[in-house]
């Protein structure tokens, strides 16, 4: 049998062990990989932002649909009152989108396809939505969890049901995010093993899998990384506009 | 969402399972804890990054440009219309001017035709007058010379007829029987030459 298909998800050290107080912060494989992606974005961006024309360049034209784009997305879903949040959503989205692209090439390594980075930052938006809602509207933010129009009957349940829905509202976000990642990769790497152990002769079916599945993957990677950024936007819209 | 997440779960641990059974560790490496800390750690650091410098240095720049390119756009087509509208007026003002200098070409024609006609008419005028003048002139001598003409006539007659006598007869003949003579016959066809 092949390599097992979890190895590439597993993190190493690269240089020496850092520890401050007990805590381990060593360099990673996954560090190296979140700051090439963040490197990039920064390099691609600070690119396409330098030169000022009025007939873009290509680079140019990149990062200005990039930027139209996610600023459609903000108005369409969470309104005028979203535009503040415009900074850290695109950063979001393109971090998402790096990582998960990054994780693409052959002996890369998928930063978002572990459950502690989706997590954290997940954890990151439901606290921040959460405050910024509390900061808003004060205890009236609880309304949201109080929808207009219920029978009085059954308040207790739906209220119930509202308040677990919004908890589990960072366990969703991030394991939509970091399955998905990790499903989408051990596939390719299953799909790849069989290439290897049924040969020349029937390593053709799973190898057309393969091809076919990095373009699936490769969907998926924008996919997830705009899935991620526009349920941040809904939950923003909830914080800011109180619907119930 | 729950249902979905124990759906994840599921899935994953039997596939997990039956894929890694011959591996030696198994199980998921995200569930390792041993690096957590400095995932997290390093997460902050280069997201950190990314935002701060993002939404201090770049965000703005692009923002701008596109604000800039919007405003340009905008402003071109302002200058555009405008100079459209300018255009416009130079041609009305253009065709006004050719209408206006083809109905003054057709005016001096005009003029100059009149003014020519009546010269023509004037100058056929005096024209006129003056053959007229002419011609009542000659006239004037033909009946002159008509009247003098049968006296001098008279006179060539007799001279003539005295002299032919002389030659004939070789004698001096009277001129006042010749010239009796003379009118005598004159009177007789004055109506044969002189016939009106």
């Amino acid at each position: 049998m092949a390599a097992n298909p979890m190895t590439q998800f597993e993190v190493y050290r690269i240089g020496p062990e850092i520890k401050i107080n007990q805590i381990d912060i060593s360099f990673t494989n996954a560090s190296l990989f979140m700051i090439i992606s963040a490197l990039s974005i920064l390099l691609i961006f600070n690119l396409g932002s330098s030169k000022k024309n009025i007939i873009p360049t290509k680079i140019q034209l990149l990062a200005e649909l990039s930027y139209s784009f996610i600023s459609k997305m903000i108005s369409d879903t969470a309104g005028n009152k979203g535009k503040p949040y415009f900074n850290l959503i695109f950063s979001l989205f393109m971090f998402v989108l790096f990582c998960n692209m990054f994780g693409m090439l052959p002996y890369s390594f998928t930063v978002t396809s572990h459950i502690i980075v989706t997590f954290f930052l997940a954890a990151l938006i439901f606290i921040g939505v959460t405050v910024i809602g509390f900061i808003k509207h004060g205890f009236g933010y609880l309304k949201l969890f109080v929808p207009s129009g219920v029978p009085l009957v059954l308040l207790p349940l739906i209220v119930v049901i509202e308040i677990i829905s919004y908890l589990s509202r960072p366990i969703s976000l991030s394991v939509r995010l970091f399955a998905n990642m990790m499903a989408g990769h051990t596939m390719m790497k299953v799909f790849g093993s069989f290439v290897i152990s049924l040969g020349i002769v029937g390593g053709w079916l799973p190898l057309s899998f393969s091809v076919a599945l990095t373009g699936l993957e490769i969907l998926v990677a924008f996919l997830q990384a705009y899935v991620f950024a526009i349920l941040t936007c809904i939950y923003l819209n909830d914080a800011l506009n109180l619907h119930h | 969402m729950l249902k979905k997440i124990i759906f994840f779960n599921l899935l994953f641990s039997t596939f997990i399972t039956q894929i890694s059974k011959s591996a030696e560790s198994g199980g998921m490496p995200q569930l390792n804890p041993e690096f957590w800390i400095s995932q997290i750690f390093w997460l902050i650091i280069s997201f950190g990054v990314l935002f701060i410098v993002l939404s201090k240095f770049i965000l703005p720049k692009i923002r701008d440009n596109i604000e800039l390119r919007k405003s340009e756009i905008l402003d071109n087509i302002e200058t555009a219309e405008k100079q459209k509208t300018e255009a416009e007026n130079t041609l009305k003002n253009y065709d006004e001017l050719i209408r206006k200098s083809k109905n003054e070409a057709k005016n001096y024609f005009n003029d100059a035709r009149k003014k020519i006609i009546e010269d023509i008419e004037k100058k056929k005028q005096t024209l006129d007058k003056e053959i007229n003048i002419e011609i009542s002139k000659a006239e004037a001598e033909v009946a002159e010379l008509v009247k003098k003409a049968p006296e001098k006539i008279q006179k060539i007659a007799i001279e003539t007829s005295s002299d032919l006598i002389r030659q004939l007869i070789g004698e001096e003949v009277n001129n006042s029987s010749i010239s009796a003579i003379v009118d005598d016959l004159y009177k007789k066809n004055k109506g044969r030459y002189y016939g009106n």
